[in-house]
């Protein structure tokens, strides 16, 4: 196996034993970059030298004996965190040359861990999409299949991984955008407890349903990540003091016993029957493995997308108003200010985020508020409380991650709505702030991935952890990888 | 129809969104599809529902009054499309 | 017809913090354009913010001292508009579930008291400052004050003439500062005011066409303003005209509201629940902290002064117009017990001397302790009256203490039995024509001789002394 293909606990252990260095594995992964990165487009900015660089010092680090949980390894980074010094563009012409001079709480934590930064990963405009496609910088081809694409909104994130272009990587996840191209591309992604890993220094897109999590290569590997990820941000109102457990610990423990609640809402509109039957055959492991499926319902699934195509482009559309050609970023000529504010968000911005813009600037303007935003409000708490509901009857919910597996780039470009369909499975964890992960379960017949996606309550990413590694041992005999 | 082109022409303006008439069109169908779908939330009773503005309950988030650095200037200035000595410089207001 | 207005006034008061009300920057006024600024307040991508505890503090002070129910939950709420000097593109406000609601302050109208209603107070950010270039199409923007707390105190249409509006701005001025919560500065823009108005026929239930007032920096502006106003909507509706609603402008040049421009857009602020800061509770255990912290109102002030100290309320009302005038005058009664003439003293020469070098009592050269002594000299007699007025004169010009200043120019007064009888004889027998008139019935001679004993002490004889000595002589030699 190449050092490239490695997880992060084989690389730890390598490094730990002296058999590779930092340098070796940053090289490795650059050189992967350099091979298949002309076919995938991952990245938006590659981080040679700077990796390369933190890689030496690191390998300096090791030999005083300093190894720390992330010490020599690989990681992309979804151009929507800021990284000091370096551009981030959140997948937008509008930011094509903001230079923050700050980083997020999560790159300070991932450095202080010992990350190497190799990159930062394609994503769509402001997170805004569910297939990479609405990146300014082009988009993300699934490795799995060039043709497809890779999920979205953090498509390359995703694609990095499962190409082999960096070892881990951090996404985020508004409505899905980690866990649905975690499952579209055949790899683990974990959006946390809203306020569970901080917020600060990533652009927002709607700040009540953002979260940033990782995509790893396998569950023990996000458990690490999220170790390293997870705790109380003084800079972030909304982080939450609670105590973050080792996660490293729950994997692999055994779930005999545990009830696995499967929502009867989540099977009846229009799923893929190849999705629809490995997801079937992920029941029978979970019961193989010892748990018993019970069903339970969450009855206002129907009405989660409806509440998140308000609220997200509410929240939206006045998160981006900051986008006005004063401080940073793109601005377009104009003799009078009025003049350059439309011109400026009319070229900088792309026509998912307009469109979500408007969505969001009409749904709270005079006389629509109440009709819109306020009683999509009220239906968050109601979905909110069927799950609470829902996990007085069981451990944790299984269902698909997405309801179809990787589609044809273009192939839904033109009609937003089947696109925003694509997350119909991921959305409700977002509205109600759970946690949710998403683990290979299969292949359909022409070799694309499907994913499983477990959701616990508050705070329970633990309970995740082990019952993803669990299912991940149980269901995966044969690893494959995608040819490239 | 539940929006008009008007509207989305008002609403375009409060975004401070430059549409051009294509633009308008499509926009006006699309944004009409969504919201149409959107909808189905008046199958729904919500009276007495507290609306949820918050994913968990967290209140009273707090920092001291204590000053912390500020970034400077030069640093404030650095990504200003247009910057004037100590300024940012943007178009004059027509009101 | 009679009219009368229907006034409403929206006041902004710059809390006196350290730092901002979500960042960690200094929020001095006067420091270099652009240097008081970090991603936070810049609203650079990806920052959050997070709530001063200072500025809910100092909030609540205010709603404690304006009678106001402070709400147990407020949140924050985002008002979005564009402007360049809005970095976000929407302010950090609250909206439907404000601080503080329902309270009042009691204004003095007419010998009578008068409670002007406050609707609400909340908490909000200040934007930053735009400066237009006079000779290019252009503006600058200077950020440092993007970010200083305000809190918004808004008025119930309560106030029914300009001189109302007056004092009712004075006297929230007059807490805010005695709060120690904000410095009052109108000309910096630390406290500044918008005006609703509109007028109704006397006896009309219903209320006018309102317009809305701003750019009134000064005490003086917004009655001048609120004068102008009433008169001119005073003017078109008697002309058979109608009101129109909009935002005017003063202009203290010309003294005349303009208005503000020709088509005013719809406001449509699109307000929401900020989903970046969370519910502040406050409750009644941290309630009471505040209140055990807050000073003296200055009302309450007024009461005790007039009630304890035995002065006029004229008296009461200016010396408690300034908290720190009001603790000077207290240092001083408490060292000489005399409060009437501490009060005179205080609010006579020594206030006088102030204001001719524009300075407050905290920059007045004479400490407490010297006024006070100087008082109890002249209660002693050491000194009299009239010496006492160029003793205090000289005190303030060098700082100097009575004694010192005494000493210095040999001012003591002549109290000294037998000196007095002595120069008052001599001067008699100097003028045994005057002294013959005088007992003769010519009683204004007495004056007379007051006058050239004073003349001969150079002032320093004690006048009442002076008086019974010299009586005594005259009267005994007509014996």
């Amino acid at each position: 196996m190449e050092l490239y293909q490695s997880t992060i606990h084989e690389l730890h252990d390598k490094i730990k034993e002296g058999k590779t260095t930092a340098t070796e594995i940053t090289k490795a992964v650059l050189q992967r970059i350099d091979t298949v990165e002309g076919k995938v487009h991952s990245y938006i900015r590659v981080m040679k030298d700077e990796a390369l660089a933190a890689a030496a010092a690191t390998d300096k680090e090791i030999t005083k004996g300093n190894i720390k949980l992330l010490s020599g390894i690989p990681i992309a980074l979804k151009d929507i965190v800021c990284t000091k010094g370096i551009t981030t563009t959140c997948g937008s012409y509008i930011l094509h040359n903001f230079v923050p001079p700050y980083d997020a709480t999560v790159v300070e934590k991932l450095r202080a861990a010992g990350a190497i930064f190799v990159g930062k990963a394609n994503m769509d405009e402001f997170a805004m999409g569910s297939s990479t496609e609405t990146s300014y910088f082009g988009p993300t081809r699934n490795p799995w299949d060039l043709e497809c694409i890779p999920g979205g909104s953090s498509g390359g994130s995703a694609a990095a991984v499962a190409a082999d272009e960096c070892v881990a990587s951090i996404g985020s996840d508004t409505g899905g955008s980690i866990r649905q191209p975690a499952a579209l591309c055949g790899i683990v992604g974990m959006k946390p407890t809203y306020g569970r890993v901080s917020r600060f220094g990533l652009i927002a897109f709607a700040s009540s349903l953002d979260q940033i999590g990782p995509f790893t290569k396998d569950v023990e590997d996000c458990a690490i990540m999220m170790n390293v990820l997870a705790g109380y941000d003084p800079k972030e109102s909304t982080s939450v003091n609670v105590e973050v457990p080792d996660y490293r610990q729950f994997v692999g423990r055994d779930i005999k016993g545990w009830k696995v609640g499967i929502p009867k809402e989540y099977f009846v509109e229009g799923i893929d029957p190849e999705v629809k039957a490995a997801i079937e055959e992920a029941i029978k492991t979970m019961e193989k493995c010892g748990a018993k499926s019970v069903e339970i319902s969450l009855p206002h699934t129907q009405y989660c997308l409806a509440v998140y195509y308000i609220i997200a482009p509410a929240e939206a559309s006045s998160n981006l108003a900051r986008y006005d050609g004063v401080k940073y970023g793109f601005r377009a000529p104009a003799a009078e200010l009025l003049d350059m504010y439309k011109k400026t968000r009319m070229q900088g911005f792309g026509a998912e985020v307009k469109r979500r813009i408007m969505i969001g600037t009409y749904a709270l303007s005079a006389g629509y508020y109440d009709a819109y935003y306020k009683k999509a409000s009220q239906v968050r708490a109601l979905i909110k409380r069927d799950f609470e509901e829902a996990f007085k009857k069981c451990d944790v919910i299984l269902t698909p991650t997405t309801p179809t597996p990787a589609f044809k780039i273009g192939e839904k470009t033109d009609n937003p709505l089947q696109m925003y369909l694509s997350d119909i499975f991921t959305i409700s964890a977002n509205l109600a702030g759970i946690p949710g992960i998403s683990v290979l379960c299969g292949f359909t017949k022409i070799g694309l991935p499907v994913g499983a996606q477990f959701l616990a309550g508050h705070f329970q990413e633990g309970k995740l952890i082990q019952v993803a590694s669990v299912f991940e041992k149980e269901a995966q005999s044969e690893k494959r990888r995608p040819k490239l | 129809m539940k929006l008009t082109a008007q509207e989305v022409e008002y609403v375009a303006h409060l975004a401070r969104l430059e549409i051009t008439p294509q633009e308008k069109e499509k926009f006006t169908a699309q944004l009409n599809d969504i919201l149409l779908y959107i909808d189905k939330l008046n199958e729904l009773d919500t009276k007495g529902v507290e609306p949820m503005s918050h994913a968990i309950g967290v209140t009273n988030a707090f920092r001291e009054d204590k000053v912390a650095a500020s970034i400077g200037t030069e640093t404030t200035l650095a990504n200003a499309p247009d910057a004037r000595g100590e300024f940012f410089r943007v178009p004059k207001v027509i009101e | 017809m009679e009219f009368e207005a229907i006034i409403g006034l929206e006041v902004h008061a710059q809390l006196l913090t350290d730092t901002k009300i979500f960042c960690g920057c200094s929020s001095k006024f006067g420091a270099a354009p652009n240097s008081h600024t970090c991603p936070v307040c810049l609203g650079m991508p990806g920052v959050l913010p997070v709530l001063n505890k200072k500025v809910v503090e100092y909030a609540v002070k205010m709603a404690l001292a304006t009678n106001c129910t402070i709400n147990p939950t407020c949140e924050f709420a985002r008002k979005n508009y564009f402007y360049p000097d809005l970095p976000k593109g929407y302010q950090i406000s609250q909206y439907v579930y404000p601080l503080a609601e329902h309270g009042y302050v009691e204004l003095e109208v007419n010998g009578g008291k008068k409670k002007i209603g406050i609707t609400r107070i909340h908490m909000e950010e200040d934007a930053g400052k735009l400066l237009h270039d006079e000779y290019n199409p252009v503006s600058y923007v200077d950020l440092n004050r993007t970010g200083v707390p305000l809190i918004e105190i808004v008025s119930e249409p309560d106030i029914r003439s300009a001189e109302e509006a007056a004092n009712y701005l004075k006297s929230l001025h007059e807490v805010l500062v005695y709060l120690e919560i904000c410095d009052g500065n109108m000309e910096e823009g630390s406290f500044r005011c918008d005006a609703n108005v509109s007028i109704r026929p006397k006896g009309q239930k219903e209320f006018g066409t309102r317009a809305e007032l701003k750019n009134m920096n000064s005490f003086r502006n917004v009655q001048r303003a609120l004068e102008y106003e009433i008169k001119r909507q005073q003017y078109i509706v008697e002309n058979g005209g109608t009101v129109v609603q909009e935002t005017r402008l003063w202009d203290d040049a010309q003294g005349a509201t303009h208005s503000m421009r020709g088509k005013e857009e719809a406001h449509d602020y699109r307000y929401f629940p900020d989903p970046d800061l969370v519910p502040v509770i406050v409750d009644t255990a941290w309630i009471d902290r505040i209140r055990a912290d807050m000073p003296e109102l200055p009302q309450d002030k007024r009461e005790r002064f007039i009630r304890y100290y035995q002065i006029p309320a004229y008296d009461a009302g200016v010396l408690t117009a300034d908290k720190a005038l009001a603790q000077y005058y207290e240092e001083v009664v408490a060292i000489c017990a005399q409060p009437k003439q501490a009060a005179n003293w205080l609010m006579g020469d020594v206030m006088k001397f102030l204001n001719e070098d524009r300075r407050t009592i905290r920059e007045c050269p004479i400490i407490a302790a010297s006024l006070a002594e100087m008082i109890n000299l002249v209660e002693a007699g050491t000194i009299s009256g009239k010496m006492a007025k160029d003793i205090v004169e000289e005190m303030y010009r060098s700082g100097k203490g009575p004694k010192e200043v005494i000493a210095e120019k040999g001012m003591v007064q002549i109290t000294d039995r037998d000196t007095l009888i002595h120069t008052a004889s001599v001067t008699v027998d100097e003028h045994p024509q005057q002294a013959a008139d005088y007992r003769a019935g010519k009683e204004k001679l007495f004056g007379f001789f007051v006058g050239q004993i004073m003349k001969k002490t150079q002032g320093k004889a004690n006048p009442q002394l002076v008086n019974e000595i010299l009586k005594e002589i005259l009267d005994k030699k007509n014996d």
